[in-house]
């Protein structure tokens, strides 16, 4: 039988041989170096949402959700209803605007254009919408839209919706690229076309990817203040349709309030910020959840 | 048999074929593959030249030779995979039962159909098993007795016991060897005439390489199969008939052009070439 004690200090002093004193203090110091940086991308964040629940949780009350915006803003009282509904309906309107849109645009652009002018023309047009900032998007749906039909909530929908279509498009892209093209093959040589291959294979297995891409959009999106301020308006009371009259949103409202002197409009900013939190990160975790579960059922 | 509404009915040289032979047993077996001087081009680079030869009902036919020598590009004209490939372009002509698979009248989608194809890394889809076997039966619109089609291709893949109690789990769990049987019952679902292997084995470890060679031996008297290796022996073990490829250097271009050399019974090849590349090759003397 093997001395196993000798053999192991043996090995135990062939590695301390290799591992030359500055190899473990370079280590160390980059070590240390990557903590501090994780420390430097923490910390503002923890700080903002602690901030933001902190200053916003006195707000938040069962009145907050179900009574409209008060008429003067001086005093206390009243609630946000009206712009979290307006905030669900806005962003639920430019979803349904961008990302069948976004999703058919990636389609073609992967699937169809590849490498053709066209795609490559497309390809670079929605990294330049990309880089549009927001506000210049929304004076963009009010001039050839709220100029003509006036401020709704749907004006609102079209300038978010053009926000997140380049977003929806290249993220999709990107997904569909990383979808082996093996899986491809076997559809085609199993007497599949394009189109059923595209639907009953590719987009299947892209499923999860392309959701993360989408909820990144709809969150970037439901924050937006610049293009809700052209096109909504500011309605003090709850309207449930996106085609009649003003509405208001969370992020207006977070922006109208802040620049308010009165403690009572300051409280109710800080209340807004938080609900506005706390629905983009429920929206997050409801997609990881979805995602998660696709996921699970089809490649674990 | 046709492949769309306007090509003829071009069955009729094998059907009498058939009838002229009448009740005595088929010495030579039918002809389900015709290759006259086939010629593949990638772009302006020609890939494979002068390719001639049949392929034989319920027998299965290898095709064997060194890297680059357009065996898997032959293999892939059989199906018209190879219209997939951006500037492929093919010359010649390949029958099926005497129609010209080429022809332009064809389309590559019903061609695909009805000859499966097995490709040499597993690709199931990520989805259930069951999803798998049914994905050929539900696109040919085969939608009844779905769940006996499903359990008649698995059972002839020899996957059956393996799998039965989880249908509906995802395909992406099994092993190698289990997904590359589950591909080749995702290719005979559909009951095609014929398969096509391209080197079905090379990921696998030799237990599961003899699983797969058991089980071409078992569904030959339904199927023609053609597979297409870089492993002599298993050529040797498992096929009937064997073609050599190998790679000429054209000088002026010093590009690599695919040829056949010889084709015959794999006994003959592998026991008496008559071609001296093929000797050299089989022997173990090149490639």
């Amino acid at each position: 039988m093997p001395d196993l004690s000798l053999c192991a200090e043996s090995d135990r002093l062939l590695f301390e041989a290799t591992t030359s004193r500055s190899r473990r203090t370079k280590d160390t110091l980059a070590s240390m170096w990557m903590l501090g940086a994780l420390a430097v991308a923490v910390v503002p964040l923890t700080l903002v949402i602690g901030y933001v629940v902190l200053k916003g949780a006195q707000a938040i009350s069962w009145s907050w959700f179900t009574e409209d915006l008060p008429a003067v803003t001086r005093r206390a009282g009243g609630g946000m209803g009206p712009a979290v509904v307006g905030t669900l309906l806005v962003t639920f309107g430019a979803t349904v605007l961008a990302v069948p849109l976004g999703i058919l645009g990636a389609v073609y652009l992967h699937e169809y254009g590849r490498a053709d002018r066209l795609a490559k023309l497309v390809r670079v047009m929605a990294d330049v919408m990309t880089g549009v900032p927001s506000i210049v998007m929304g004076l963009f749906v009010y001039t050839v839209f709220t100029l003509r039909f006036g401020l709704m909530g749907l004006g609102g929908s079209l300038a978010l919706a053009c926000l997140m279509l380049p977003i929806v498009i290249r993220s999709t892209e990107e997904m569909l690229r990383l979808v082996p093209d093996e899986l491809r093959q076997a559809s085609y040589a199993l007497g599949g076309r394009q189109w059923r291959t595209i639907v009953t294979v590719v987009l299947p297995a892209a499923f999860g990817g392309i959701l993360s891409g989408v909820m990144l959009a709809i969150a970037r999106a439901a924050g937006e203040t610049a293009p809700l301020v052209f096109t909504i308006g500011a309605a003090r009371s709850l309207n449930l349709g996106l085609f009649d009259g003003p509405t208001t949103a969370l992020s207006v409202q977070i922006f109208q309030n802040a620049q308010q002197p009165f403690p009572a409009a300051q409280q109710r900013g800080w209340g807004a910020a938080l609900t506005l939190v706390a629905l983009v990160f429920a929206f997050t975790i409801l997609s990881r959840v979805v995602s998660a579960r696709v996921a699970r059922r089809h490649h674990a | 048999m046709t492949f769309d509404a306007t090509t003829t009915p071009a069955s009729d040289a094998s059907a009498a074929a058939a009838v002229a032979e009448g009740p005595e047993p088929q010495l030579e077996p039918k002809v389900v593959f015709d290759v006259r001087d086939l010629n593949v081009f990638y772009g302006d680079f020609k890939a494979v030249r002068d390719v001639n030869l049949q392929v034989h009902q319920h027998e299965i036919t290898a095709f064997i030779g060194p890297s680059g020598c357009g065996k898997s590009t032959v293999l892939r004209c059989f199906d018209r995979m190879n219209d997939l490939i951006e500037g492929a372009r093919v010359e010649g002509q390949v029958l099926y039962h005497g129609v010209d698979l080429y022809d332009p009248r064809v389309d590559p989608v019903e061609v695909r159909k009805r000859i499966g194809m097995v490709f040499q890394k597993p690709n199931p889809f990520p989805k259930s098993i069951y999803d798998n076997i049914a994905f050929g039966p539900r696109l040919a619109g085969m939608k009844d007795d779905l769940d006996d089609r499903v359990e008649k291709a698995l059972r002839q893949a020899a996957l059956w016991d393996e799998v039965k109690d989880r249908l509906k789990k995802s395909a992406m769990g099994l092993s190698g060897g289990q997904q590359q049987r589950l591909c080749i019952a995702r290719a005979i679902a559909v009951e095609p005439e014929v398969v096509l292997m391209d080197e079905p084995c090379s990921a696998l470890d030799p237990i599961a390489t003899a699983r797969i060679e058991d089980l071409m031996q078992e569904i030959k008297s339904e199927y023609t199969i053609l597979i297409v290796t870089h492993n002599m022996q298993q050529a040797a073990r498992v096929s009937d008939r064997t073609a050599f490829f190998t790679t000429e250097v054209n000088t002026e271009s010093d590009t690599r052009t695919g040829v056949l050399v010889e084709y015959d019974s794999t006994d003959k090849i592998f026991s008496a070439p008559s071609d001296e590349r093929t000797e050299n090759y089989v022997t173990g003397r090149f490639g």
